[in-house]
């Protein structure tokens, strides 16, 4: 065998023992190149959702209905931005700079996920997101904790500290539009009309249709399957349903003694296909508003480092 | 889409000591045109639930790091200099807490 | 107007400058020209959000007719509301927001340190909380400014552009009226007219480091104590006041 190929072979083998050892593999490791450009591509993503997901909330952010309500919304949006932000810094340690990874979103080589692509008509999505959308994420977000790459774990640490109150304050909108006027009851049930679906693809494809899973799982980049992950998501949040006195909109919805797990109905996978493909009422917007924030913003940031270039110069001189 | 020449804002991390801790953690990184910059932003984006007391922020090129394969020569040496550790030595219970 | 009267105002325009002002920089979130800075004027918004709910929600115990924070927030039209004519002015650019903030910021850490000397103790508490953040709010704006200023050409013409577009609005920052009058010999206001010197010695040296120039006096609009808006009050209103008025009897 050429020494370079059993080189190669050997630190496989070790990186790979040490992934299954449960051992963090940190920036500067060697790692396989695949499980390189894989997480780059998983931790981008996950950042530009982050920054995405800020749009669907901040269109309401002028409109939140008590002072109460828009501080936390605005704190809740706040939270998401910096989460973008630690999820960016996290990638950048994989060797892609910011810029590119913004060059990646604009330019629609990279995604982000597509919950994002539906709008926020009412109040009430607003609850709903925070229910729904949020509660799915974290429900993801806890199994990424283990994550074999130590930057991404550390990330989703902080992430899910902060998370915690984002889910809650969703609900507690719900609850307080469920337990309302007849308006804000039908706002209410509108909300989880159009959100329920789209929550449950946020999970991506049947594990049968999903072709990179096994080696992600192989590599603890995935620790769950994404049928898994949607069955938790499934049962924690039917109750929370029935509590607020609400209808999810599905009628094969139903508790299986047998399984222990709720069944439900398929998804419309068309959908979401059509959705991810550019189809979905918003995807032109967000794309559009986050070129015009990067773009737009060029002469801010150049100013900035303009000054800096020249401040350092003038300090040099002096020295 | 605008392929525009590299100004991008440097890369910084940053390191934060809390109220009740011992010693800076790294937290993150983030991005600004010079040090004063990257301590602001470093306030608005690591300390929001007033986690910080101290912050350092250091320009991500000037970080000197050792490689894991100086792992062996760089760390071992140490591992059996036992004499370092706390437990290596018994104390009279007379002494108490050191 | 009575005494009770002129306290309720006096905190309405306090209550109001922080709200109006708030309400702008929410309008930047997800838009800011880097993630740091969104980051930034977020916080700074809560921070407004936070000293608005506190000075309307004492306002409303002030007047003593049962409206709380939300009801003064979402029930006043147009010719109630107290805040100056600078801070409901648009967005704009970075450079714009940049010189609405800079030149409020200089001047509320100045009334604010006042404030927090105030005979009513809620009052001068409220500020001397407000003070700290406000402490930063005010190097965040300065900062920016002389980036701007000493920035590139372009960076440098929309700042002297944005400042030259703001200038007019801000001696009404500085007026004293029969309220202020009033709250400054009960020792419970500030006499903001007094500041005025002292806000352009700090605005000039920040305008200078940033190799900017300071307009001339040629222009200045005013109106606000009386409640007369520029027409931009209208849309803010609307936007911010629609579900509360659309479903009065709704609770949120």
């Amino acid at each position: 065998m050429d020494v370079i190929d059993q080189e190669h072979d050997e630190l496989e083998t070790a990186f790979q023992a040490k992934v299954e050892a449960e051992q963090r593999i940190e920036p500067k490791d060697w790692m396989p190149e695949k499980y390189r450009q894989t997480l780059i591509r998983q931790m981008s993503q996950h950042a530009h959702s982050e920054i995405v997901g800020m749009l669907p909330e901040g269109n309401w952010l002028t409109r939140a209905p008590s002072l109460k309500r828009k501080t936390i919304l605005m704190a809740k949006i706040q939270d998401e931005g910096g989460h973008g932000l630690y999820l960016y810094s996290a990638t950048e340690t994989l060797g892609i700079s910011r810029d590119e990874m913004f060059e990646q979103l604009h330019s629609g080589k990279a995604k982000y996920s597509s919950i994002f692509n539906y709008p926020t008509l009412n109040w009430a999505d607003i609850g709903a997101i925070g229910w729904l959308v949020d509660g799915a994420a974290i429900t993801n977000q806890i199994a990424l904790c283990r994550c074999s790459y130590g930057p991404y774990a550390r990330a989703m640490i902080r992430i899910c500290k902060e998370e915690s109150f984002h889910q809650r304050q969703g609900y507690d909108i719900m609850m307080t539009m469920a337990q309302g006027t007849k308006e804000q009851r039908e706002m209410a049930q509108d909300a989880l009309n159009r959100w329920w679906w789209p929550t449950l693809m946020m999970f991506g494809p049947n594990d049968a249709n999903s072709a990179n899973s096994a080696q992600s799982m192989k590599w603890k980049i995935k620790r769950q399957s994404n049928d898994d992950l949607r069955q938790k998501f499934v049962d924690a949040t039917v109750p929370q349903a029935e509590f607020l006195g609400l209808t999810i909109p599905d009628d094969k919805l139903a508790w299986n003694d047998a399984r222990g797990h709720y069944d439900f109905g398929e998804i419309d996978w068309e959908e979401f296909k059509a959705v991810v493909k550019g189809n979905g009422l918003c995807n032109r917007e967000r794309l559009q508003a986050r070129v015009d924030a990067h773009d737009g913003g060029k002469w801010v940031r150049d100013a900035a480092l303009a000054y800096a270039t020249k401040k350092a110069a003038r300090k040099a001189k002096a020295a | 889409m605008n392929i525009e020449t590299k100004s991008e804002l440097p890369l910084y991390e940053v390191f934060i000591r809390s109220k009740n801790g011992l010693d800076h953690k790294h937290v993150g990184s983030l991005h600004a045109a010079d040090a004063e910059m990257a301590l602001t932003n470093a306030r608005d984006v690591y300390t929001r639930r007033g986690e910080g007391v101290s912050i350092w922020v250091v320009k991500s090129t000037d970080i000197v790091a050792s490689s894991p394969e100086d792992r062996g020569s760089f760390y071992e040496p140490s591992d059996d200099k036992l004499y370092r550790h706390p437990t290596f030595f018994e104390l009279p219970d007379e002494v108490g807490h050191l | 107007m009575t005494d009770k009267d002129m306290r309720f105002d006096y905190l309405l325009r306090l209550g109001d400058n922080s709200l109006i002002l708030g309400q702008r920089l929410a309008e930047w979130c997800g838009h800011a020209p880097m993630l740091e800075e969104d980051l930034a004027l977020t916080n700074i918004g809560l921070d407004l959000l936070g000293q608005a709910r506190m000075f309307l929600s004492y306002a409303g115990e002030v007047e003593g007719k049962g409206r709380d924070e939300d009801r003064l927030a979402y029930f006043r039209d147009t010719k109630d509301w107290r805040n100056l004519l600078l801070l409901e002015q648009p967005n704009g650019d970075f450079a714009k927001t940049m010189a609405r903030q800079f030149f409020f910021d200089a001047f509320h850490y100045l009334q604010f340190e006042g404030l927090a000397r105030s005979s009513d103790d809620r009052l001068a508490g409220i500020a001397a909380k407000s003070l700290k953040e406000i402490t930063y709010h005010r190097r965040h704006s300065a900062d920016w400014i002389i980036r701007l200023g000493d920035g590139t050409d372009e960076s440098h013409e929309r700042i002297q552009g944005a400042i030259d577009d703001l200038w007019g609005y801000l001696p009404e920052m500085f007026d004293m009226d029969a309220v202020d009058d009033a709250m400054l010999t009960d020792g419970i206001g500030v006499d903001v007219a007094a500041l005025r010197p002292v806000w352009d010695d700090y605005v000039n040296g920040v305008l200078a480091e940033a190799t900017l120039i300071r307009p001339a006096d040629s222009w200045s609009v005013r109106g606000s104590r009386e409640g007369k808006h520029s027409e931009h009050l209208g849309y803010l209103l609307a936007e911010m006041q629609f579900l509360p008025r659309a479903y009065p009897d709704a609770k949120w």
